[in-house]
C-alpha cells in the first residue's frame, strides 16, 4: 500500500509548525496505524531526519495515550477504538491520510504530534477520588451493597480511560465527556456520595480555569469515544453540578 | 452558593441559555397562535386581530410577560455569544482537515451563527411591527361604506332624492362601528365633526369630550407590508423581498430549534433512556412545524 501523509511537525511548544508532506509504500493492511508511524520513523532515522514525535504506550487500547487526530476524526475513521487499534487496510492504496495533534489551548503541543494533557489530571486533582482512611483499618469496598444498574453505570463510565478525544473532536475543545465520567463513576457509588457536591463544583472550576470549552451538545464527543462513553454522564454531571450549586455552602 | 458559580461557571451558563431558550419556546408557540388570525380573512379577521393587538398591549400580565421575553432574548443572545466567545478561545489551531459532519449535526456546531442571524432578524422585525405599534404612526381601524341616504327633495315633484354617500366608521374598543365621518359629494373631501387625538382616540371638536376610542390597524400594516393592498394602506414595493427573508429567517430558526429543544433538556440534565427519544422527535416536530406556520403566513398573504 502506497501513502501519503500529511503530518503536523513542529520542533517545540513554541515553534509554528506546519504541516509536512511524506510519501510512505510498502503498508501491509494488517499494520496498525502506530506500525505504519514507526515505519516511516525508521525511514526519517535512516535518512538522518529528525523523526516524527508521537504518544503511545501500551498498544492495545487501555492506556489512552495514544492520539493523533487522523483525517479529520480523533484516532481515525473507526468507531470505539484508539490509534493504536486502527488498522492500515480501513485505508485505500494512494490515500492521502492527514495526521495533526489534539487541538486545544488547554492541551498545548510539546513537539510534533505530542500534546501535554496535563490539564485532564488536574481536573482529577481537583476532585476526581473518594478520600479512604489509610491507617490501617480500611473497609473493604466490597462490605457496602450496590445496586447491579448502579455498579454497571459507574462501571460504564469508569471504562474512560482520559485519551482526550472528546475534547479533540468537541467543536468547542470541550472536556465535558471526560468530566462527566469521572464524576459519574463517583457520584453513582455510596462511597463518592459523600464528597459528591464539592467534588462536582471543583472538577468542574478546573475544568474553567483549564480553559476548556463549554460544551453544546453537539455529541461529537460520544461519537468520538474509544470507550464509548455516553452523554449520559454529561446530563448526570449537569444534575449533579445543578443540586451542587443550589445546596452548597 | 456564591454569586460567581451561578453567572460564571461554564455549566450555569448553560442552563441559563436552556431556561431562556425554553421560555422563548413558549413564547414562539404564543406569538404563533396569535399570528395564525392572520389567515382569517375579510372585515372580521382585521377586526379579531386589531382587537388581539390592542389586547396584547393592555393587559397587565401580558405586559409583564412581554418584558421577561425581551430580557430572555437578551440574556439567550448575549450568554450565547459569551459562550461563543471562549468557545473560539479554547481551540485557538484550527485543524487543517477536520471532518466534524462524521460526528455532529452541522445545526448543533452552528448555533451561534444561526442565533446571530435571528438575532438580526428579530431587531428588523421589531423595528417593522412592534416599533410601529409602540411608537410609530399606525393608520386606526376605520371603514368606509357608501349608504344610500336621502340627500334632497326635488321641489317640483316633492320626490326624494337619494344618493351613495361614503361614510367612515371607527371601530372602538366597546365593539361598535362608530360613524364619524362623510365624503361630501362636492369637494369630495370626508368631514367630520369628530377627530382623533392621542393617537387612537375620538374627539368632539366642538366640546372637547372624548367620544371614543379606537383600534390601531395593525392588521392593515402587516397586509401592506406583506404587499396586500387593504382599506388604503401603504403597500411595500419591496414585498417580496421580505417575504423571502421572512422565510428565510423561520428557516434559520428552524435549525436552531431541531439543535437547541432537546439540548435544552439535555443541558438541565433531563434525560433518560425512555424520555430522551420522545424529547428528540417532540423537538424535532416543533423545529419544523411551528417555523412552517410562521412563514405561511407571510406567503399567504403575498400570494393569495
Amino acid at each position: 500500500m502506497k501513502l501519503t501523509l500529511k503530518i503536523w511537525r513542529q520542533s517545540g511548544p513554541n515553534d509554528k509548525g506546519q504541516i509536512v508532506t511524506y510519501p510512505i509504500d510498502n503498508i501491509e493492511g494488517d499494520m496498525s496505524f502506530l506500525d505504519m508511524m514507526d515505519v516511516l520513523n525508521e525511514e526519517l532515522i535512516v535518512k538522518g531526519e529528525d523523526p516524527v514525535a508521537f504518544d503511545h504506550d501500551c498498544r492495545e487500547g487501555i492506556c489512552g495515550m495514544c492520539s493523533l487526530f487522523i483525517n479529520g476524526e480523533a484516532h481515525g475513521p473507526d468507531r470505539a477504538i484508539t490509534t493504536c487499534q486502527l488498522h492500515m487496510r480501513k485505508f485505500s492504496d494512494g490515500e492521502t491520510i492527514y495526521i495533526e495533534p489534539w487541538r486545544a489551548k488547554a492541551f498545548p503541543v510539546i513537539k510534533d504530534l505530542v500534546v501535554d494533557r496535563g490539564a485532564l489530571d488536574r481536573v482529577m486533582a481537583s476532585g476526581g477520588f473518594v478520600s479512604v482512611n489509610t491507617s490501617g483499618n480500611t473497609v473493604d469496598a466490597n462490605a457496602i451493597p450496590i445496586s447491579k444498574i448502579d455498579a454497571d453505570k459507574a462501571f460504564e463510565a469508569a471504562t474512560c480511560i482520559g485519551c482526550g478525544a472528546c475534547v479533540a473532536s468537541c467543536v468547542n475543545a470541550s472536556a465535558m465527556l471526560f468530566v462527566s465520567a469521572k464524576v459519574s463513576q463517583l457520584a453513582l457509588l455510596p462511597q463518592g456520595k459523600i464528597e459528591a457536591t464539592e467534588r462536582v463544583l471543583n472538577m468542574v472550576r478546573t475544568m474553567d480555569e483549564e480553559g476548556f470549552g463549554n460544551c453544546t451538545n453537539t455529541g461529537a464527543c460520544a461519537v468520538e469515544c474509544p470507550k464509548e462513553i455516553s452523554l449520559d454522564n454529561i446530563a448526570r454531571m449537569n444534575r449533579e453540578y445543578f443540586k451542587a450549586m443550589l445546596t452548597s455552602e | 452558593m456564591s454569586k460567581s458559580v451561578i453567572l460564571k461557571s461554564s455549566i450555569a451558563k448553560k442552563y441559563w441559555m436552556a431556561f431562556t431558550g425554553l421560555f422563548l419556546c413558549l413564547f414562539l408557540v404564543g406569538h404563533l397562535l396569535g399570528n395564525l388570525q392572520l389567515f382569517y380573512a375579510g372585515e372580521e379577521g382585521r377586526r379579531a386581530f386589531n382587537e388581539y393587538a390592542y389586547f396584547m398591549q393592555h393587559n397587565l400580565l401580558i405586559k409583564v410577560m412581554s418584558y421577561v421575553t425581551y430580557l430572555s432574548i437578551l440574556f439567550h443572545a448575549i450568554d450565547g455569544l459569551l459562550l461563543a466567545f471562549q468557545n473560539k478561545k479554547a481551540r485557538p489551531v484550527q485543524y487543517a482537515m477536520n471532518k466534524a459532519s462524521a460526528n455532529s449535526s452541522s445545526a448543533s456546531r452552528q448555533m451561534a451563527l444561526l442565533g446571530s442571524i435571528i438575532l438580526i432578524f428579530i431587531a428588523t422585525h421589531m423595528v417593522n411591527f412592534w416599533g410601529k405599534m409602540h411608537f410609530g404612526e399606525i393608520p386606526l381601524h376605520t371603514l368606509t361604506k357608501a349608504v344610500n341616504v336621502p340627500i334632497s327633495q326635488d321641489p317640483n315633484t316633492g320626490q326624494i332624492v337619494k344618493a351613495d354617500i361614503e361614510f367612515s366608521y371607527f371601530l372602538t374598543t366597546n365593539g361598535e362601528y362608530k360613524q364619524y365621518a362623510y365624503k361630501d359629494p362636492k369637494t369630495k373631501l370626508f368631514e367630520s365633526q369628530m377627530e382623533v387625538r392621542e393617537e387612537t382616540k375620538l374627539f368632539d371638536k366642538n366640546s372637547n369630550l372624548e367620544v371614543a376610542e379606537g383600534y390601531k390597524d395593525l392588521h392593515s400594516v402587516v397586509m401592506g407590508f406583506f404587499g396586500k393592498s387593504a382599506n388604503g394602506n401603504d403597500v411595500n414595493e419591496l414585498a417580496w423581498l421580505a417575504v423571502l427573508l421572512y422565510t428565510i429567517s423561520m428557516a434559520v430558526l428552524s435549525f436552531h430549534l431541531m439543535h437547541g429543544f432537546a439540548s435544552a433538556f439535555q443541558t438541565l440534565g433531563l434525560r433518560h433512556p425512555r424520555y430522551t427519544a420522545i424529547i428528540k422527535n417532540v423537538g424535532m416536530g416543533f423545529a419544523i412545524i411551528v417555523p412552517a406556520a410562521f412563514a405561511a403566513i407571510p406567503l399567504y398573504i403575498f400570494f393569495k
